[in-house]
């Protein structure tokens, strides 16, 4: 039932794109088919993703594939049900949310083929987390990342949408070469493509094989620090409702493959668990602090999907420590952490994205200084900001703060057990992670200063106007999906010990709801939203009594203050970034005053990207000029090339002779 | 069933000549399509049940190579209005001698392949050899964009000819796979003709060596 209902949901994401196109490519009509359409399939699809959720046990089904070595094996547990409902949740939000933010109409040369690669994404995805068979694994692997690629890509007359759709284009194509090369170690040795395989030993050459190709692979798909050079460009060059189904979802993916690559194994050296620890921290904290750096909306957003990924993986390493070292204390908590994690940044970064998108629909730019002022003009995207906002910052009454409860939790126990110096790293991750969250809050309380609060920096933003309700309906969604889990965590305490039934081979199989006081925080959360709710509702009832009168602020003795002197997004995030000043590498051009009347000149600052800029872009270059050798051999007559062709050719035979 | 596809095998071999000896682009092409029509009877008789998808790999094979990529050749060929292969790399009797040259080794040196036992006896392989000759004799000798064209058809029909000896092993996505390349192979030559067309106002392919950076 739950397999069927699966296989509709991608079927029908999968098709919504071509139905909507035979509607017309350029019509109303055809926005509203696709939309339909995916919701209907998403809508079928989170039925099954909670009907698998909800109880231990596993469903395979399998038919046929004339595919060398495929077979068309699906398994839906309680783990895919849990990635399953992500996709679809935000799947169907992205669509619907598609209505207001790039109709047909408005982008009449790439509606429809934005479409069609959007539904592709979902239907990949989706059929991806079910896959059992690694030749299904790859496939669908490939769908969704090359319709990822024609989505980042979709204006293609912009040059920085070209570059950005290159990177990430090459980043993908390297990540698949060598998640291809993981499943053929598999392969050899388990001798079958299934993927139903646990107990290998983690401490062989395989092991390490395995272990190696799947963290890079599955790595650059998630965006883990030094991998992440793709992610940046490409989240802030989509258009708003693709960054937040590839940042919500389609990074989560090399999650996933993370967590089944730890479950293919029984035993596991100790070090894979304090590699991925070590991986996460860097992740979290270089992500938050490049994210405060950024002038760009989105891109500040993109490098908080690296800080999250860092947060999900540090969960997921202290998991494989606990295993490492037989704690399954260790290992429900960080498992929990990470997955629940998952499905949060899941949540509120797509909401967060979704208002980014409804900010940039009502002004125009994505650039942080020339905003201001939009609380009044956009309200409920505001809200709806704010909420994400609060909920990434890990701080309570919201999800963002559960999730990392109990990672905060498993470090904290992690130093109270034996472990020597391992223990000690684990705690040590505790305080990290409270740093992180700090840096996280002071970020995004210059994001939301700049641009709802204080006054307009320039022209745009002036004719702003509120967007319409399928970009709002999404947002609220997603806002109260945030809202339930932080003031109901009991709600999802099954559905992770369901989860981590199918990863862990643990015999002592622990529930989170023994390790983390639960009951007594939802109560407090719950308390404070409403109080939260009720100051609100007091205060603007007498704010809106009063009479506001209008005046100049302190001008520090300067007669004419204008909007644009108020605090940027820079000068604001100027102490921190210098903090991180050896990281980040900010540039800035800044006048040295010598005269009492000085002329008028500028000030810049720009954070490079460091990765791409410093290592990437010069080994890539470095190997260019080595390959340009290569250019003796080709003279540029295409029929010396067919002779190549056919020397080969006969060599080959010859020599099979 | 051989003695039904052996003969069908000759007119392909023989249709090779045809191609490689003629200096007209129109009977080229005419040349391509007739081999076509012949594969697809063969890819019909070579299954051992007379099935649906004999049928519609046939049936496919014969619209595409037989009909539709022709008949696309020979409008591209009316809109750039030239009728010759003019001073080959290669004189069409050199190239005649060369491929019957290469027919003749291609029949002792299927012999000595490692083969499945139905496909020993058969002309399959030496066909399939001599073809796929044919085709690179036309990619390397001539210079016209169109006669290139032809050139990828008949290799692909040497490729295709080589998979029916696996027919009954090989599933019926590969065979449809292959089909599409093909589809997809010509439509992009048939653009690349055309922009070299615009680009260069001809369509000799040595041009091409301008790109070179």
């Amino acid at each position: 039932m739950n397999i069927a209902l699966v296989l509709v949901a991608v079927s029908l994401a999968a098709g919504s794109g071509l139905f909507a196109a035979a509607a017309g490519f350029r019509t109303r009509f055809g926005d509203w088919i696709f939309a339909c359409l995916m919701t209907l399939g998403c809508a079928c699809g989170l039925v099954a993703a909670f009907g698998s959720m909800l109880r231990v046990g596993t469903v395979v089904w399998s038919h046929p594939w004339s595919v060398p070595g495929g077979l068309f094996q699906i398994r839906l547990d309680a783990l895919a049900g849990m990635f399953l409902g992500q996709i679809f949740l935000i799947g169907a939000a992205g669509a619907i949310y598609a209505l207001g933010y790039w109709p047909a109409h408005k982008h009449p040369r790439t509606a429809g083929r934005l479409r069609i690669f959007y539904g592709l994404m979902v239907a990949g995805m989706a059929l991806l987390v079910i896959a059992e068979n690694s030749i299904l694994f790859i496939f669908s692997w490939e769908i969704m990342a090359i319709a990822a690629f024609f989505a980042v890509s979709t204006d293609d007359h912009l040059p920085a949408v070209r570059e950005s759709g290159f990177v990430y284009l090459v980043a993908t194509r390297v990540g698949t070469l060598l998640i291809i090369a993981m499943f053929a170690v598999l392969r050899a040795v388990t001798g079958s493509f299934s993927l139903a395989i646990h107990g290998l030993s983690g401490a062989s050459s395989i092991g390490l094989a395995l272990f190696i190709l799947g963290l890079l692979g599955f790595g650059m798909k998630a965006g883990l620090m030094p991998l992440h050079v793709w992610l940046p460009g490409a989240h802030a060059n989509a258009p708003s409702h693709v960054s937040a189904l590839m940042s919500g979802v389609l990074i989560k993916m090399g999650i996933y493959g993370l967590i089944r690559l730890g479950s293919l194994f029984d035993t596991v050296p100790l070090w894979w668990g304090l590699v991925l620890f070590g991986l996460g921290i860097a992740s979290a904290v270089l992500g938050v602090a490049f994210a405060i750096g950024q002038h760009d909306l989105k891109r500040l957003l993109a490098y908080h999907s690296v800080e999250n990924i860092g947060i999900i993986v540090m969960g997921l390493g202290l998991s494989l420590i606990g295993r490492s070292t037989g704690h399954p204390t260790l290992v429900a908590l960080g498992l929990a952490g990470a997955l629940l994690h998952t499905w949060n940044h899941g949540l509120f970064k797509a909401l967060l994205f979704l208002s980014a998108g409804s900010v940039i629909h009502a002004v125009g730019t994505r650039e942080i200084d020339a905003l201001g002022g939009l609380f009044r003009k956009l309200p409920w995207t505001s809200i709806a900001f704010l909420t994400g906002a609060v909920a990434i910052c890990g701080l309570p009454p919201l999800n963002g703060f559960i999730s990392e409860l109990f990672i905060y939790i498993g470090m904290l126990r992690a130093g109270l057990y034996e472990l020597g110096p391992v223990g000690v790293i684990a705690s040590l991750g505790a305080p990290i992670l409270a740093l992180v969250g700090a840096l996280a809050v002071a970020c995004f309380v210059k994001v939301f200063g700049v641009v709802f609060l204080g006054g307009p920096r320039s022209h745009h933003g002036s004719t702003a106007h509120e967007s319409p309700w399928p970009m709002l309906a999404p947002m609220a969604l997603l806002a109260a999906c945030c809202v339930t889990i932080g003031a109901l965590p009991f709600l999802v305490v099954s559905i992770l010990d369901h989860a981590s039934v199918v990863w862990g081979t643990a015999p002592h199989q622990l529930s989170v709801r023994a390790l983390a006081p639960l009951g007594p925080i939802g109560w407090l959360n719950l308390t404070l939203i409403v109080a939260v709710v009720l100051v609100a509702i007091v205060l603007a009832r007498v704010s809106s009594r009063r009479r506001v009168a209008k005046g100049p602020t302190w001008d520090c003795g300067y007669s004419s203050p204008s909007p644009s002197m108020q605090y940027t997004a820079s000068s604001f995030a100027d102490g921190i970034v210098d903090m991180f000043g050896s990281v980040l590498r900010l540039r800035k051009n800044s006048p040295t005053l010598t005269q009492p009347f000085p002329s008028p000149s500028r000030f810049e600052s720009h954070v490079p990207e460091v990765v791409l800029d410093l290592f990437i872009t010069p080994i890539f270059r470095w190997i260019g000029r080595l390959a340009s050798w290569a250019r003796i051999i080709q003279p540029g007559s295409s029929h010396l090339y067919v002779t190549y062709i056919l020397a080969t050719l006969v060599v080959m035979l010859f020599i099979w002779h | 069933m051989a003695v039904i596809i052996d003969p069908l095998l000759i007119v392909v071999l023989l249709l090779n000549f045809f191609v490689l000896g003629a200096s007209r682009m129109k009977s080229i092409i005419s040349g391509s399509a007739a081999q076509g029509v012949v594969l697809g009877a063969i890819a019909l008789l070579a299954h051992d049940e007379f099935g649906f998808q004999a049928l519609l790999i046939a049936l496919v094979t014969i619209t595409l190579k037989g009909i539709g990529i022709p008949w696309m050749l020979g409008r591209a060929l009316r809109d750039v209005g030239i009728r010759r292969e003019v001073e080959p790399y290669i004189g069409l009797i050199p190239s005649l001698l060369v491929g019957a040259l290469g027919t003749g080794l291609a029949i002792l040196f299927a012999h000595a392949l490692p083969l499945a036992k139905q496909s020993v006896g058969s002309l399959l392989v030496p066909t399939s050899l001599s073809t796929v000759l044919t085709g690179f004799i036309l990619l390397t000798s001539r210079r016209k964009a169109i006669s290139q064209v032809v050139g990828y058809l008949i290799l692909e029909n040497g490729v295709f000819i080589m998979g029916l000896t696996l027919v009954s092993a090989m599933p019926f996505l590969v065979e449809m796979g292959v089909l599409l390349d093909l589809l997809v192979g010509i439509f992009v030559m048939g653009i690349i003709v055309n922009h070299i067309q615009r680009e260069y106002a001809s369509l000799d392919t040595t041009r091409l060596s301008q790109l070179k950076g």
